[in-house]
């Protein structure tokens, strides 16, 4: 009857249905920018750390003409393991280089040529003779390791245009490299040393290898001791303690613990394990019972959260026919709630792995060679290495450091899809 | 004319409650006066052969009482049908007969329930005891995610029931077949008995409490969630298990009860209203609010 004053209601729907389609195309835009910003920022992220990184997979190698001297390795004609082992190899390879470049001469310009080739040539060269020691006195084509200004020169890291007295390679270095390169002396190859070998000074020589094990051994510790204890607190919290104060207060500071900030965990460990209970310092077995401190809370709060969502009628099935609690719980409710909980300690392994702070405190930040063979040997961690590393002024530990970094984000990487695997297999439906 | 079956069920409470101290006639003779509010017990509340004997019982959750004075036997081999409005505390007086209100903490229980002359909320009563003797079946099927086969041989393998594994085959090949599933699923029990649908699951749920070889079996709404084909099934099941079990079924449908039980047991808000033979309860209701429910005046 008043068509013409007031719309109907279909008008009125109809017109306010625009509105409503455009405030949801809105709200997937803003969702779909903020994964593309996270995006972007990821690729930022790892652009720079393997643009930077990749060239660490490849070493630059010098070919020497080696002559097995024995006036060298063996002065007095003993051919005996103690003599093999403590031969003049580092002289052999100074020979080659002379006998290379016969030009050369003046202590400082024989110096520089000697840097050409690494430190660790010399033990390339003993490796060798200690294996076939018929070697001696012939000579063999041999490839050594290049030092890490040369291999940084070969990669490109290091300008030529620079003017000589700011580069550490000078001008006659870059001239000899050259003449290498020219015969065919100088290759790159696959960066074995670097998988396989503890830290160094020198950083063609440095490996992962040692932190590698350390963070291995460290988060053995930490697993060990942080699942039982972990889901041992859950299921009691969740399925036999009383609800009363007591244990609101423990699930207060159970949830308090997991953002209290690493280092004091740290300086807790270094307090208790090392200083008043005297475990080793450096060692990766108390650097696990730190982690372990951090990582129950997230373990204890996953398993939970797991055990709460198996559905009551399951427990009450299993009530029903006669099970006690305890059966319940072992029978029904944990292999349920298992994939969650697994989830929940892999997340917190994997950030147990990434954590450095609490490491340092404790010593794990030493200078360590070897590689630990036990969890109460001296050793670093992956990310302790990468701090490491990029606190070295040598330009060749920046490739290593992003490498490091690369290999950690490969652990956690795996580690997070193990978890996102294990969940999908085992979520069960009902 | 409701005024006099009404002091007619007044008298046969006084009758029945003879061998008790429940009430006094006098309180009973001013209740019955003020019929749409009285909340004592009218018909046939105990039995000759009761299997399990609740005498005032009492649960409160929390401050809130969810029951007020029930006394109620459920006699041997019988199926007692307890019906009534939601939120009446038919299904938490159920699970008082098996203790399984002792989960919920803030639940407390007065009163007696004797089982074969043991009160079950004495200290000394075992409660996984108690569970194996008086099983239950739940409203939502729940089997457990586990085969068909370890869905039954659950419970006799908890309670230690076989001596080996042809012993344990049988229990269970005799529990799927009391339970009507057995030709259903003799040729898939290792697969999860979660992949069966609705009907098939409650009856492995029977199945499941039967395998205990319970005295008395509770079922709490068990076709509530099912169609009425399985519902059909299920309730066919129920007049046969009766031979063996005693079956206490709470349901939501007056039909079901009228089809599958003996006795019929009418709660209001908390209050056992009235307690009658099945065919008397709903051709003719002693009490006005049994009346009133069984017409569709409420609830």
């Amino acid at each position: 009857m008043n068509n013409n004053s007031t719309p109907s209601v279909e008008d009125r729907v109809r017109a306010s249905l625009k509105k409503r389609y455009a405030r949801e195309k809105r709200f997937q835009y803003y969702g779909i920018g903020a994964i593309l910003i996270s995006l972007l920022f990821l690729c930022v992220l790892f652009g720079d750390i393997i643009s930077k990184g990749y060239t660490a997979f490849q070493q630059t190698y010098v070919k020497l003409d080696i002559y097995f001297d024995p006036a060298l390795i063996t002065p007095e004609g003993q051919m005996d393991q103690n003599t093999l082992i403590h031969g003049d190899y580092s002289g052999i390879i100074k020979q080659s280089l002379r006998d290379a470049f016969p030009n050369v001469s003046g202590r400082q310009d024989k110096r520089k040529l000697y840097s050409i080739v690494s430190n660790g040539a010399s033990h390339t060269l003993r490796k060798k003779v200690l294996a076939h020691p018929e070697l001696i006195g012939k000579k063999q084509s041999v490839w050594v390791l290049a030092d890490d200004e040369i291999d940084m020169l070969i990669k490109g890291h290091i300008s030529r245009d620079i003017p000589e007295e700011d580069r550490r390679l000078k001008d006659n270095q870059i001239q000899w490299v050259d003449q290498l390169m020219a015969d065919g002396r100088i290759e790159k190859r696959f960066n074995t040393t670097f998988f396989t070998s503890g830290d160094s000074r020198d950083p063609e020589m440095a490996g992962i290898l040692g932190a590698a094990a350390g963070s291995f051994y460290t988060l053995l510790v930490t697993l060990a001791l942080s699942f039982p204890i972990g889901i041992a607190a859950a299921i009691y919290l969740e399925e036999f303690a009383p609800q009363n104060r007591f244990t609101d207060f423990i699930e207060v500071n159970i949830n308090n613990l997991a953002a209290v900030p690493s280092i004091v965990f740290g300086l807790l460990g270094l307090a208790i394990f090392i200083n008043f209970l005297g475990l080793p310092r450096s060692a990766p077995l108390v650097g696990g019972l730190v982690l372990t401190l951090m990582t129950l809370p997230t373990i204890i709060i996953a398993s939970r959260a797991a055990l709460k969502s198996v559905p009551y009628s399951i427990r009450e099935a299993a009530l029903g026919v006669g099970a006690s609690k305890m059966q319940v719980v072992t029978h029904h409710v944990l292999p349920l709630a298992m994939p969650g909980m697994l989830t929940g300690t892999i997340i917190g392994m994997a950030q147990a792995l990434g954590e450095t702070a609490p490491l340092l405190v404790i010593g794990m930040v030493a200078f360590v060679v070897d590689i630990p063979g036990g969890i109460t040997d001296p050793s670093t961690a992956l990310p302790v290495q990468v701090f490491l590393w990029a606190d070295s002024p040598e330009r060749a530990f920046v490739e290593r450091t992003s490498a490091a970094i690369m290999v950690l984000l490969g652990f956690l990487a795996l580690m997070n899809i193990t978890g996102v695997l294990l969940r999908k297999r085992f979520e069960r439906r009902w | 004319m409701v005024d006099t079956i009404i002091t007619q069920g007044q008298t046969d409470v006084i009758g029945a409650m003879d061998n008790s101290e429940i009430d006094n006639p006098a309180e009973v003779e001013s209740k019955a006066i003020t019929h749409r509010d009285a909340r004592d017990t009218v018909g046939e509340p105990f039995s000759k052969d009761p299997r399990m004997t609740c005498r005032n019982v009492n649960v409160f959750y929390g401050e809130k009482q969810a029951i007020h004075d029930v006394s109620l036997d459920i006699g041997a081999n019988e199926v007692i049908a307890m019906i009534g409005p939601s939120g009446c505390g038919k299904s938490t007086f159920l699970r008082c007969l098996n203790r399984m209100n002792d989960t919920v903490d803030s639940c407390r229980v007065e009163g007696n329930i004797h089982m074969n002359n043991d009160d079950i909320y004495n200290k000394s009563m075992d409660v996984v005891l108690l569970r194996a003797r008086v099983g239950m079946v739940f409203q939502k099927p729940n089997p457990f995610p586990k085969s068909i086969y370890d869905n039954i041989a659950y419970g006799p393998r908890i309670h230690g029931l076989t001596k080996n594994k042809v012993e344990l085959d049988e229990v269970v090949e005799s529990s799927l077949k009391r339970a009507g599933l057995w030709t259903e699923v003799k040729d898939r029990l290792d697969q999860p008995g979660t992949g069966l649908s609705g009907g098939q699951q409650q009856r492995l749920c029977i199945a499941r409490a039967i395998a205990v070889s319970p005295d008395v079996i509770l079922m709490d709404e068990p076709c509530s969630a099912l169609d009425p084909i399985a519902t059909a099934h299920i309730e066919d099941l129920i007049d046969e298990l009766r031979q063996n079990f005693t079956i206490a079924i709470v349901t939501h449908s007056m039909q079901q009860a009228a089809r599958v039980s003996q006795r019929t047991a009418y709660f209001h808000l908390g209050y056992l209203i009235e307690v009658g033979q099945t065919d008397q309860v709903f051709t003719n209701p002693k009490h006005q609010l049994t009346e009133d429910y069984i017409t569709g005046r409420f609830g």
